[in-house]
């Protein structure tokens, strides 16, 4: 083992509601290329927030080279030799790449000087990079230099990278391998973070998996597979469902080859979906964030419109409709985004509940609103979902998170809906409030409604669905029963490792 | 340390408030200013915002002018609020404006002598037209190559000028004028003036139609679903888009709507106060009335308030040029006032002021 850089001993972080972190340890050695793995929400950004001193923790400490480290803030973190490239990048486009690493340094050196740094680390570390050229032009590959190239000039010990290859293309992504690996060799640690397993197989030596804020377990990836990795972040914490096999009725919604480019630069595009869901049937979506759940369920919405027959509800093409139409038809459904998709943060909760049950609860006559009703109806969904507020003629964004999920999840819930499509339906709600939404979309199953989950939360899924699929990078996997589902065909579904192809084959 | 705190929701005191802070702050400011000029500065703050209505020897030429600059103020500002609401920038009323006075001028020119109660309807609509599809081009612009809107209705004012030009010195030059620029009085053709519906109060039919207009925007933004979705575009555009809205459909209207309302502003202009096409018979309206919207809280009520309250200083201020010889331009740094001061204030609408150190986090 090489010697310690960082030793983290028991941090723990925890959120109103969430122990985001809960007692974590682990080192991180000299020149180490360290992989910190884990679901979304398992709490790798808590955790490296913490370690960059964007964050402060409750308990525990750090130790960098042995002496006690607690940031304050980030410049403490940066002057103590810690540096983080951040997966959203805080550039300015209208700028040269020189102006934009002087605005990001603490102590800038002249503009002439500064370029002719900036080019040598970028000749040192083979990654290409012009200092005058204005950042507006650049892809994203070239705008994630600036900012590697801006913690390389700072001269850090330890580099955090949080999720570096999800805006890259693979040239970019083999060019960043590169770098990286040379970085290592010449003394910098490296925490990456990534839910890629592949990736970390052929990158990190030391891997630090995390679920539900937990360590769970620290393996060297290049002697796991990847199989075994996706199990270890998975988990294995609950055991394969024993579901006696319902009667399902007829097809309700049924979408063949479903492919749409995604409206956002950095979505992933939907590429052949096909899949049904019959009356009283719910299908579960796993896979990792931002393999297309957005867009599948935009294109199920209406936000995204497709060719008329890639989507058909009841037999009926719909993939040609708006939301308004499908929605009075019966095909409704909840965004992730709470605030500004779901619902318009400064609008009321009795103007929320218009944005989508104008039609269908007859909240309207003739296009004209009908209030006194609608605020009735936000009152119903309130009530019914224990939304903890002063009433409805409160702002959205005086909600917080959970309550505002029990909002738009009630209020598609309480429409009597045909088909209910809903992405992260239960996402920082607490748990008894999350057991009772649960429950609410088994109740519509029940009376028939066809459901499509889609959600990071597996437990969650092998609870409330009848038969899973996964999503990767846009394509849906093979959908099986629950029944019987182990954790290692979840991971082989989920897990995006692509060499493991053949193992389909033996279903 | 000062910080301010973003409220949970915004303050209803507060809205209500800061229309009035800010009058009573461009009061004091402006009368610092008028100080520093060495005009005595209570007395022209009576001028510009008591005499214009009470005076009595002014007040009985300057109480109607009130109604004759609100009008259309607040007309335009109508529509420009609706689009605003959306988040759709048209800040080319002045050339919407304009366009509605000519075609609708021309309406009633290309009549001229012939005498019928149609003629002036007809010319309504005609204005109406006009601005509407100046307002259409940079809307489709907008639609179909994602210009934007800003610049291009902007721009297209300037277009709208020179067109201005060119009709009161060719096209609708009076034949009988000896051979000065501009159209025949529209006044002197009984059948094409907007004449004051009620004698010597300044009431004319472009004051009627910029009431009806409050209501309807009133009746639209509350109690409609379109008026939902439009406030619903301009507050959280991708929530619009999962209601069901269609964004090219919203700035069409928008941009449609504000366009008609400026061009049939144009016109009442054109036919009554004004009387004729002349080179310079806008009077920047277009653009007053973007501060006439934002003063008004772009609500309709707000802006029928803060028409009249802008109509007032615009009377006063030319009150006080005349009886204290202030600049003109003191008068409009002071019209400009109202407006930074209400923009300042505002800040207090959604955020409230928390004094003393950073509490923990």
């Amino acid at each position: 083992m090489k010697d310690t850089l960082l030793e983290i001993k028991g941090l723990t972080k925890a959120y109103p509601g969430v122990v985001a972190n809960s007692d974590v340890s682990f080192r991180i050695g000299k020149g180490e290329v360290h992989a910190l793995l884990g679901e979304n929400g398992a709490g790798k950004s808590t955790l490296v927030k913490m370690i960059y001193g964007l964050v402060k923790p409750d308990s525990g400490r750090m130790a960098l080279n042995g002496a006690d480290y607690a940031p304050a803030d980030p410049h403490a973190a940066r002057a103590s030799g810690v540096a983080m490239v951040f997966q959203h990048f805080s550039l300015f486009e209208a700028l040269s790449v020189a102006e934009n690493v002087a605005l990001g340094m603490e102590d800038p050196p002249k503009p002439r000087d500064l370029a002719r740094q900036i080019r040598e680390v970028s000749e040192t570390y083979g990654l290409p990079l012009d200092p005058d050229r204005t950042v507006g032009g650049l892809s994203a590959g070239e705008r994630q230099r600036v900012e590697i190239i801006r913690c390389l000039l700072q001269d850090p010990r330890l580099l955090i990278m949080d999720e570096p290859t999800s805006v890259l293309t693979p040239q970019e992504v083999e060019i960043l391998f590169q770098t990286l690996r040379k970085l290592s060799a010449e003394g910098t640690a490296i925490l990456y973070i990534s839910h890629k397993l592949e990736e970390i197989r052929s990158l990190c030596e030391t891997a630090t998996i995390l679920r539900l804020g937990k360590v769970v377990d620290t393996c060297d990836p290049r002697e796991a597979s990847a199989r075994e990795l996706a199990e270890m972040m998975v988990g294995s914490s609950f055991d394969p469902v024993q579901r006696e096999a319902k009667a399902f009725g007829a097809v309700r919604l049924k979408v063949s080859g479903l492919s749409a480019k995604s409206p956002g630069e950095f979505g992933t595009s939907l590429k052949d979906i096909s899949f049904e869901v019959r009356a009283g049937e719910v299908l579960g979506i796993g896979g990792v964030a931002g393999n297309g759940q957005d867009e599948l369920l935009a294109a199920l919405s209406g936000e995204i419109v497709t060719a008329a027959d890639m989507v058909s509800f009841d037999g009926t093409p719909v993939g040609a409709q708006g939301p308004e139409a499908r929605r009075k038809a019966g095909v409704l459904s909840a965004p992730e985004e709470r605030l500004g998709h779901a619902a318009a943060p400064d609008m009321s909760l009795t103007e929320n509940a218009v944005l989508t049950a104008a039609a269908r609860q007859g909240l309207m006559r003739g296009g004209f609103l009908d209030w006194p009703k609608a605020r009735d109806f936000a009152e119903r969904v309130i009530e019914a979902f224990d939304v903890r507020t002063p009433g409805p003629g409160t702002a959205a964004r005086a909600l917080s998170g959970g309550n505002l999920q029990k909002f738009v999840i009630g209020r598609e819930v309480m429409q009597d809906p045909q088909v209910l499509v809903v992405n992260q339906p239960t996402w920082g709600v607490d748990a008894a409030a999350a057991a009772a939404i649960r429950q609410a979309l088994l109740h519509l199953a029940a009376q028939g409604t066809a459901l499509v989950v889609i959600s990071q939360d597996l437990d969650e899924l092998m609870e409330v669905a009848d038969r899973f699929g996964a999503l990767n990078e846009g394509r849906l996997s093979e959908i099986r029963p629950v029944q019987g589902l182990t954790v290692e065909q979840i991971g082989l579904m989920m897990g995006g490792a692509h060499d493991m192809e053949v193992a389909h084959v033996d279903a | 340390m000062i910080r301010l705190v973003k409220r949970p929701q915004p303050s209803r005191f507060w809205t209500a408030v800061t229309p009035i802070l800010a009058v009573l702050l461009t009061m004091v400011v402006g009368g610092i200013m008028f100080a520093l000029l060495g005009k005595p500065p209570l007395e022209a703050i009576r001028i510009i915002f008591w005499d214009p209505l009470f005076h009595p020897q002014f007040a009985a030429y300057s109480r109607p002018q009130l109604l004759v600059k609100a009008g259309p103020l607040i007309l335009i500002a109508i529509g420009l609020s609706i689009g605003f609401r959306a988040g759709i920038w048209n800040i080319g009323a002045e050339g919407q404006y304009i366009m509605g006075a000519i075609t609708g001028a021309g309406v009633g020119l290309a009549f001229y002598p012939m005498e019928s109660f149609i003629i002036f309807p007809l010319m309504v609509i005609a204005g109406a037209l006009g601005g509407w599809a100046w307002g259409m081009i940079p809307a489709l612009l907008k639609v179909k190559f994602g210009t934007n809107e800003i610049l291009v209705s902007l721009m297209l004012v300037y277009v709208a000028e020179a067109w201005l030009a060119s009709v009161s010195s060719g096209l609708l030059k009076n034949p009988e004028g000896r051979g000065f620029p501009g159209s025949r009085n529209l006044q002197q053709y009984d059948s094409a003036a907007n004449a004051e519906i009620i004698a010597g109060t300044g009431m004319h039919w472009g004051v009627v139609a910029a009431l009806i207009a409050v209501i309807f925007a009133y009746v639209l933004l509350t109690r409609h679903i379109r008026g939902f979705h439009i406030r619903l575009t301009g507050e959280a555009p991708r929530a619009a888009r999962f209601a069901g809205v269609k964004p090219a459909r919203v700035v069409l209207f928008c941009l449609g709507l504000s366009g008609a309302l400026a061009g049939m502003a144009g016109l009442f202009e054109v036919a009554g106060p004004a009387g004729q096409i002349t080179i310079d018979f806008n009077s920047g309206y277009g653009f007053t009335a973007i501060i006439v919207a934002f003063l008004g809280r772009l609500h309709p009520v707000g802006i029928l308030l803060a028409g009249l309250l802008m109509a007032l200083t615009y009377i006063g201020g030319e009150l006080a040029q005349l009886m204290l010889s202030l600049p003109g331009a003191s008068i409009q740094l002071f019209q400009g006032m109202l407006l930074f001061f209400l923009l300042a204030t505002d800040v207090f609408t959604n955020f409230r002021v928390q004094l003393g150190r950073k509490g923990a986090a």
